[in-house]
């Protein structure tokens, strides 16, 4: 039986690649589809603020990992053959667009109302008032919790692993079903994760910090 | 009764903000009772009253950033009360200063006033900043083209505000209370600004609780109280005041 060693740890790392690289594809399309959803929501027309709503009660109200088994197993059966890093992406993009969608939001309705008016008052368009005045702002106090949200994202990328994808968690998954070394194998995972998540949460506290140091002379 | 009556004939061409017989309630609470007055072309009204006499609505009412329920407003040409109003052209008319001057927290100084130039009326850079720097020294800023808000008094960021204002070369420019924020010695610099704008022409609608400031500069003071329009005529309204209203208003007031 083969014991943990160096080419083990090559596995995971590769595993861990997959993990940022599936991290990186639920940030940008779930970015994406975070903003298409917050600006839904602040339409003055009901119905597609209303659909937005809709979308981001039913995302939450479902476990990703049942989202992603209907990505993974519901989509071919529809017809749609889809790879376990396309199913994955796919069901990261849903589930992260539905909480950066509420997140932002609620930074966007978080800028106050005389900084909407003013901006009418100079006759700028809804548009240019939305991305030229408001945005702006709201992304400023949106960042730090953004980038902590992003922890959660890489942490929930391991149920991937679920799909076939071979993710950092899978990856330890099978050097343990052939090393038998579980609590070894899964330390390293863990450290690595740690490794991966720790950055983030570091950079998110100092945003936040320098977010509160930049608001006082407001 | 002490109201004014709506004025019967139709506005002259010097008017250039008309109120006729204007009602506005927020739910139950009925802000404005049937306020009616006109602004002349060049001359500087202020709005005076206690709080909740209706004068800031009034205001905002010009700009429409309240929709009147009833009677008939005019500005420059626009008649608010239409339903074909042609929103964004009555903006680039009418200027407004707010008392929590409302700069954009996220640009500077030189940007937040070529922003509206650049968008609206798609001015080049260039333009625009000549633009920028001629209003900011008409304000006694030129220094301040590069500093954001933040870093600004809270005088330096309402005279950045006018500035902001007057880039897009309004016809009339409304003042809602905007030195109410302010210490004296600030209100005094923001208030030479106003002064020197009043001196040049602009024609301006103003809600003010500086009376000494509106006694030097106003060529109609509008009185509300209740809702309507107690008492209205030239600044020396304030030195014979008509009604018991006005002279318990003022006797407060100093």
């Amino acid at each position: 039986m083969p014991t943990f060693g160096f080419t083990h740890l090559q596995f995971l790392l590769q595993g861990a690649l997959w993990t940022i690289a599936l991290s990186a594809c639920a940030l940008l399309g779930g970015g994406l589809m975070g903003l298409i959803i917050a600006l839904c929501r602040v339409s003055r027309f009901s119905v597609v603020s209303g659909i937005a709503w809709a979308y981001i009660q039913v995302v939450q109200g479902v476990p990703l990992l049942v989202i992603m088994f209907v990505g993974y197993f519901g989509l071919p059966a529809l017809g749609v053959p889809v790879s376990p890093l396309m199913a994955a992406a796919l069901s990261m993009t849903v589930w992260v667009g539905a909480y950066f969608g509420e997140f932002w939001r609620g930074a966007i309705q978080a800028v106050p109302r005389s900084q909407w008016e003013a901006a009418e008052c100079l006759a700028l368009t809804s548009t240019q008032r939305m991305f030229k005045v408001i945005i702006p702002q709201a992304i400023r106090s949106a960042t730090p919790g953004t980038v902590g949200f992003m922890v959660q994202i890489v942490k929930n990328t391991s149920l991937a692993s679920a799909v076939s994808f071979i993710d950092l968690t899978r990856a330890g998954q099978l050097i343990n079903n052939s090393t038998f070394q579980p609590f070894l194998t899964f330390t390293v995972v863990a450290i690595i994760y740690f490794m991966l998540c720790y950055p983030l949460s570091v950079l998110s506290r100092r945003l936040e910090k320098r977010m509160a140091r930049g608001m006082r002379g407001v | 009764m002490n109201t004014v009556p709506p004025p019967e004939a139709s506005p002259q061409s010097q008017d250039i903000v008309v109120l006729r017989d204007v009602y506005k309630s927020f739910g139950d609470n009925a802000v404005l009772k049937g306020v009616s007055f006109s602004v002349k072309r060049g001359e500087v009204t202020v709005l005076i009253g206690k709080s909740g006499s209706g004068k800031s609505t009034a205001l905002r009412c010009i700009d429409r950033l309240e929709k009147v329920n009833q009677g008939h407003i005019e500005v420059c040409g626009h008649v608010l009360t239409d339903p074909g109003l042609k929103l964004r052209q009555l903006r680039l008319d009418v200027g407004i200063v707010f008392q929590s001057y409302n700069l954009f927290p996220h640009l500077t100084i030189g940007e937040n006033i070529m922003l509206a130039p650049r968008s609206v009326k798609h001015l080049s850079k260039a333009e625009a900043a000549d633009l920028a720097k001629k209003s900011l020294a008409q304000v006694g800023l030129s220094e301040k083209f590069d500093a954001y808000p933040e870093q600004l008094s809270g005088g330096q960021q309402q005279r950045a505000a006018i500035a902001r204002s007057l880039a897009m070369q309004p016809k009339v420019v409304l003042f809602d209370e905007v030195t109410s924020a302010l210490d004296p010695q600030l209100t005094g610099e923001v208030l030479r600004v106003i002064e020197r704008l009043a001196e040049d022409g602009m024609t301006m609608v103003m809600v003010t609780h500086e009376m000494n400031f509106a006694r030097k500069i106003a060529d109609q003071v509008v009185f509300m109280h209740q809702g309507k329009v107690w008492e209205i005529g030239s600044a020396s309204v304030l030195d014979k005041p008509q009604t018991q209203e006005l002279r318990d208003f003022l006797a407060h007031e100093l």
